[in-house]
């Protein structure tokens, strides 16, 4: 006799506005397996955990947890079903005591009263389950990320779990750190327990997965046993290539060696968030940073925008060494930067297109400089049309446009103050083809303008596709360096999973 | 240092920057240093408490509720004219004017709930209201001469050979109540969870929208004892009584130890900022060279050393919380 | 296009105030036509629109600071307690023998730039919360008002001093002419300069804001400043009213009243967009119904009553929840 599966989903769907997030998927999770669930952003990952603890509702199809039909409307109800979820961001009171997380809620007593040694007796249990080692009575915010990331896993399987979804958890650990998680995780497995694990490590699916499932814009791609499995293969079809059919993009302007560079650092460093490493970029150039997911690809752009302030290294801008330690010192030394986080450093949503657009120029020029509103309009026209953005009207928010048609505001607010370099951290996610490719055609306009762009994605085919000379980061460290006909996918993907495997 | 102990490392401060006060009060000044100013410190700030008491529990989810101070003029009006013009016992007036207050405190609360209103915004109208409708009763002060007013007003309990007045015992129990309320009660501690993160809170099971009416009722119940408590206090029922109280009560909290943006705190840390709060002023007093008014200056410097500390406590959980 | 005029028609926040004001103003004709006459005296205009202007003037132009502050996204609660250092400032100064009348006006209104120095470098550089930074200086200033004049209301004699709180411009009260110019400059700056720009920006999405160059920071400070220098400003025009200072009354409730007025002219607390026009009708809106309460006999102490019915009205009808359940009715019957 078959055993039932712990959870099966059917043809599950999901549609928002202008996409299907997730179309038709089929997923299996065993008890007592870990089981990687995988795909580049926006391939569904997220929609499917968010269907699976009752976040959204789902269009169709259906979710069997032990072989009973189950439709959670809220993170409460899944969690009570079997289900129980730890994002990346610990969703914890760090103002309180770790006993105190572990029993918020559900806390023991009577009348409402805590029975506090009921908590701690609790709390105890629930740490040495996972064999934590951490005085139950310290502040939660007061521990270290990974042990406050360990304190609610042993939270979410405290209680009736039996499928826990570790939703990105490893990106803001350490080697140690994830090593430490590994082995709870390989303890939890043995009691029986079903892990999802979503990441962007691949080492990470070798170390610790038994099964894993691939999704990519929104259908299921693969399923297959962990074991076995090249590296090669997963990221082919990760990226629904071959990787003989994605390196075979020309790389352009090899010429420009000799021309001198924009923008140079040397040993440009972040404590805990680069070492110490070097660039440089010259008129006309797009270099691309590559590396995955924390690797320290945004860290780096925000160093070179004075955003963070450096640790140590030197900046020299056309030839001349500049402080640049604010964004208003950049801007003036003629750089943009497109954050890759449009909704919390790029648009003010209240403010109108308009607004949004010119902004960057008018504090170049200050307060007391203004625009006029004829000039503020002929340039919003001018780069309306320039880059399509389909806007009903300047004068609404900016928050009524697509996320597409946002982003090529943000854009055009930074091309307004005619920059000599632009950084663009992922430009592309979030955003539907078609914007897709007319931002690709604006990066080889801005190279044959003599624009220096430092151009960052999690895409490597994009990468690939514009940059002349790409850096390759890993472990916020620059690991190569590949330049002319050097880049092409598989040296990108090599050097980028190159790391070693973190066993225990 | 144990986990536990860092954790009241802050308590403790404030309790040996009380020590010194008391200390050096007594030094400076002769009969200071007694029990019958000790005792007056209790009733001469036991409105301010009771109101400290339920404000820091609005604090520890992260409200604020600015309707107090007028609420417990309300109080003391409605509770005169109820005795001296239409003769309903005191007791009556008291649990009739209480249960107003609760009932108002949970609408507030409904509204920044249900609407998602600031609260500050809802209990400034509030304030508004209630310090209205209190001059709508009366515009003066209304003397109560009622036997169990004068009672209460003397001393209402000995022990150890002194009396106490019913105003200092009321402030006593209302901080226990709140003291249990906040760290032996379920409820407090999905306060403090709600003020620590609400997303957080709401992920982990604790009923948000209850408790969130709940603590502006139960924080309107401590001033409508505040006012009762004042009424008492001062034999007569004023509907002036307690205005800019609130700040006063928001200042005790603060230094108390207690974080503004929710999340932290104690009820203890209240009572020994209140304890304070009334050190300063009865020190001026009896210096009696310095206008009282110095009093709201040092507060003011007081509020403003706690809070810049916070603001370090602060930026370390930000850092934690960014990093997660 | 003309379906997104008309929403932004929709939304222009003044609409609100002036309702309230038309509705108070016919009421005011039903009940005692005799209180909308405007009658010209000796060459000075009296009437209840005259006073209307004229003792809102104080809300008015501390409304004025207080957009500025709410467009960062923060709030002054200490406006009462500048206005009462302002007035005591200049009792100081002239108690202390200062004769010059430019002298004792600049030192009130450099007192209130002080202040707001003060919260604004608490709010920006040392990143405490608006409410509780503004708060210390509300709860000591009124205290540093009290021991700079004694705790006396410190009488105030030097020509032309009377002038500013009781003087007449034109025929109007100069209060009010000051608070109209006030707000005229403020017009101007907000059409010919990117000012306004920069503190909705700065208000809207700090994190941004400063990604695109603009100097928070700074923005926010001199947000402070403003609101300070206002409140210095009608601190001045209070004690010259009475021809003293007072600083245990002077400016008592005006935070929440300037509060109010710039919350019902329809700008948000969260801060972002700003509206000259919503916190000139609210202001005026504010003391209309005071005025009008005060003439049909209600005592003025009970007016807070119709404020809080006004406010709380005011912030249902612009939460989202209401908004959502209006949108629905609209759509179901169209």
């Amino acid at each position: 006799m078959p055993v039932v599966p712990l959870l099966t989903v059917r043809r599950l769907t999901k549609r928002f506005p202008g996409v299907v997030a997730l179309d038709e998927v089929d997923f299996t999770a065993q008890a007592g397996e870990i089981h990687a669930l995988l795909g580049e952003n926006g391939a569904g990952k997220s929609t499917l955990i968010k269907l699976l603890t009752g976040v959204y509702p789902a269009d169709a199809g259906e979710v069997r947890l032990g072989g009973e039909l189950i439709r959670p409307a809220s993170p409460r109800e899944a969690e009570l079903a079997g289900i129980s979820t730890v994002y990346q961001e610990v969703n914890l009171v760090p103002s309180l005591s770790v006993a105190e997380n572990l029993s918020l809620g559900r806390q023991p007593g009577r009348l409402g009263f805590v029975n506090w040694r009921g908590v701690r007796a609790h709390a105890r249990a629930a740490l040495a389950r996972l064999d934590l080692e951490c005085d139950p009575e310290a502040e939660l915010g007061s521990l270290s990320l990974a042990t406050q990331q360990l304190v609610a896993i042993a939270r979410a399987v405290d209680r009736r779990a039996r499928l826990l979804i570790l939703d990105e958890p490893t990106a803001s650990l350490d080697e140690q750190e994830v090593a430490v998680l590994f082995r709870t995780m390989r303890r939890l497995r043995s009691e029986g327990i079903g892990i999802i694990f979503v990441t962007h490590f691949l080492d990470q699916v070798d170390a610790v997965c038994d099964r894993l499932t691939v999704l990519r814009n929104g259908k299921l791609v693969a399923e297959h046993a962990v074991r076995g499995l090249s590296r090669i293969e997963l990221v082919s079809t990760m990226l629904g290539r071959t990787p003989e059919q994605f390196s075979a993009v020309p790389a352009t302007a090899a010429d420009l060696a000799g021309r001198p560079p924009v923008f140079e650092a040397r040993g440009l460093s972040r404590r805990g968030a680069v070492h110490p490493l070097d660039l440089s970029i010259a008129a006309g150039e797009v270099v691309g940073l590559a590396g995955l997911l924390g690797s320290g690809r945004t860290e780096t752009a925000r160093l070179v925008f004075g955003l963070d302030r450096r640790d140590g290294g030197e900046i020299r801008v056309r030839g001349a060494a500049v402080p640049l330690d604010s964004p208003r010192a950049a801007i003036a030394l003629g750089f943009a930067f497109c954050s890759e986080d449009r909704k919390h450093e790029g648009i003010l949503p209240n403010l109108s297109v308009r607004e949004n657009l010119i902004v960057a120029l008018q504090a170049r020029r200050g307060a007391w400089q203004r625009l006029t509103r004829a000039e503020q309009e002929a340039l919003c026209d001018h780069y309306v049309e320039a880059l399509r953005i389909k806007a009903p009207d300047r004068e609404l928010p900016i928050s009524t446009l697509s996320g597409g048609n946002q982003q090529k505001v943000l854009l055009a607010r930074w091309l307004a103050t005619r920059p000599e370099l632009i950084i663009l951290d992922e430009p592309t996610r979030g955003i539907d083809i078609g914007a897709k490719a007319e931002i690709e055609h604006l990066i080889g306009k801005l190279r044959a303008e003599g624009v220096a762009v430092l151009f960052i994605s999690s895409e490597i085919e994009e990468v690939v596709r514009n940059a002349s000379e790409v850096v390759v980061l890993r472990e916020r460290r620059r690991v190569a360096h590949f330049q002319g006909a050097e880049v092409n996918s598989a040296n990108l993907i090599n050097a980028m999973a190159g790391g070693h495997v973190p066993h225990d | 240092m144990k986990p536990a102990a860092r954790r009241r490392l802050p308590l403790v401060a404030t309790a040996v920057l009380l020590a010194a006060l008391f200390a050096g009060a007594g030094w400076c000044y002769d009969g200071f240093f007694s029990a019958r100013v000790a005792i007056n410190l209790l009733s001469d700030n036991a409105t301010l408490g009771l109101m400290a008491a339920g404000m820091t529990l609005v604090i520890f989810s992260g409200g604020i509720d600015l309707s107090v101070g007028a609420l417990a003029g309300l109080v003391s009006i409605v509770i005169a004219t109820l005795v001296e013009t239409h003769h309903v016992p005191p007791l009556a007036a008291a649990v009739l004017a209480l249960a107003g207050c609760a009932l108002a405190g949970a609408g507030m609360g409904a509204l920044i709930h249900f609407f998602r209103q600031p609260p500050f915004l809802i209990t400034l109208a509030g304030l508004f209201l209630f310090r209205g409708c209190a001059y709508w009763l009366n515009t003066e002060s209304v003397g109560i001469n009622h036997p169990l007013f004068e009672r209460l007003a003397g001393d209402a309990f000995t022990l150890a050979g002194r009396g106490f007045p019913f105003v200092a015992v009321a402030l006593v129990a209302g901080m226990a109540f709140a003291w249990t309320l906040g760290h032996e009660c379920r409820f407090g501690r999905n306060l403090l969870a709600i003020g620590g993160n609400e997303t957080s809170a709401l992920l982990m099971g604790v009923p948000i929208g209850p408790t969130k009416i709940w603590v502006y009722a139960v924080n309107s119940l401590f001033a409508g004892a505040a006012g009762l408590a004042g009424t008492v206090y001062t034999g007569s029922g004023n509907p002036s009584f307690g205005i800019g109280m609130e700040l006063d009560a928001i200042a005790v909290v603060v230094i108390g130890g207690t974080l503004l943006t929710g999340g932290l705190g104690s009820v203890l840390g209240t009572f020994i900022g209140l304890l304070i709060f009334g050190t300063i002023q009865s020190a001026i007093l009896f210096d009696g060279r310095l206008s009282p008014w110095w009093a709201r200056i040092v507060v003011g410097g007081l509020l403003l050393a706690f809070i810049l500390v916070q603001r370090f406590l602060v930026v370390r959980l930000d850092r934690i919380g960014r990093k997660a | 296009m003309t379906e997104a005029l008309a929403r932004r028609r929709f939304h222009s926040p003044a609409i609100w105030p002036l309702a309230g004001i038309v509705v108070l103003l016919a009421a005011n004709l039903l009940l005692k036509p005799s209180f909308m006459r405007v009658t010209l005296l000796e060459g000075h205009l009296y009437g209840l629109p005259i006073d209307v202007l004229n003792h809102g003037a104080k809300i008015l132009i501390v409304a004025l600071g207080m957009s500025v502050v709410v467009a960062t996204g923060g709030i002054d609660l200490s406006v009462g307690s500048v206005v009462a250092i302002a007035g005591a400032t200049a009792a100081t100064l002239s108690v202390h023998g200062v004769a010059s009348l430019p002298l004792l006006i600049g030192g009130s209104l450099a007192a209130g730039v002080a202040a707001g120095a003060v919260n604004g470098v608490l709010v920006a550089r040392l990143g405490v919360q608006p409410i509780v930074a503004t708060l210390i200086l509300m709860v000591s200033g009124r205290g540093i008002a009290e021991v700079l004049t004694d705790g006396q209301v410190v009488v105030i004699k030097r020509a032309g001093f009377d002038f500013l709180g009781n003087g007449f411009v034109l025929g109007l009260p100069f209060p009010a002419v000051l608070a109209v110019a006030i707000y005229g400059i403020a017009w101007f700056v907000r059409r010919r300069t990117a000012a306004a720009l920069m503190l909705e920006a700065a208000g809207d999405n700090p994190p941004a804001a400063r990604l695109a160059g603009l100097p928070i920071d700074r923005i926010r400070i001199a947000a402070y400043v403003i609101s300070g220098l206002l409140a210095a400003v009608v601190g001045v025009l209070m004690a010259a009213n009475i021809g003293a200072a007072d600083a245990q009354r002077a400016g008592e409730n005006l935070e929440l009243d300037a509060i109010f007025a710039v919350v019902v002219g329809g700008t948000a607390l969260s801060g972002g967009r700003f509206f000259l026009a919503g916190s000139f009708l609210g202001a005026l809106l504010l003391q209309l119904l005071t005025t009008t309460m005060y003439n049909l006999g209600v005592p003025p102490a009970v007016a807070p009553v119709p404020k809080a019915i006004l406010i709380l009205a005011v912030c249902l009808a612009q939460s989202e929840r209401s908004r959502a359940w209006i949108a629905g009715l609209v759509r179901r019957a169209s």
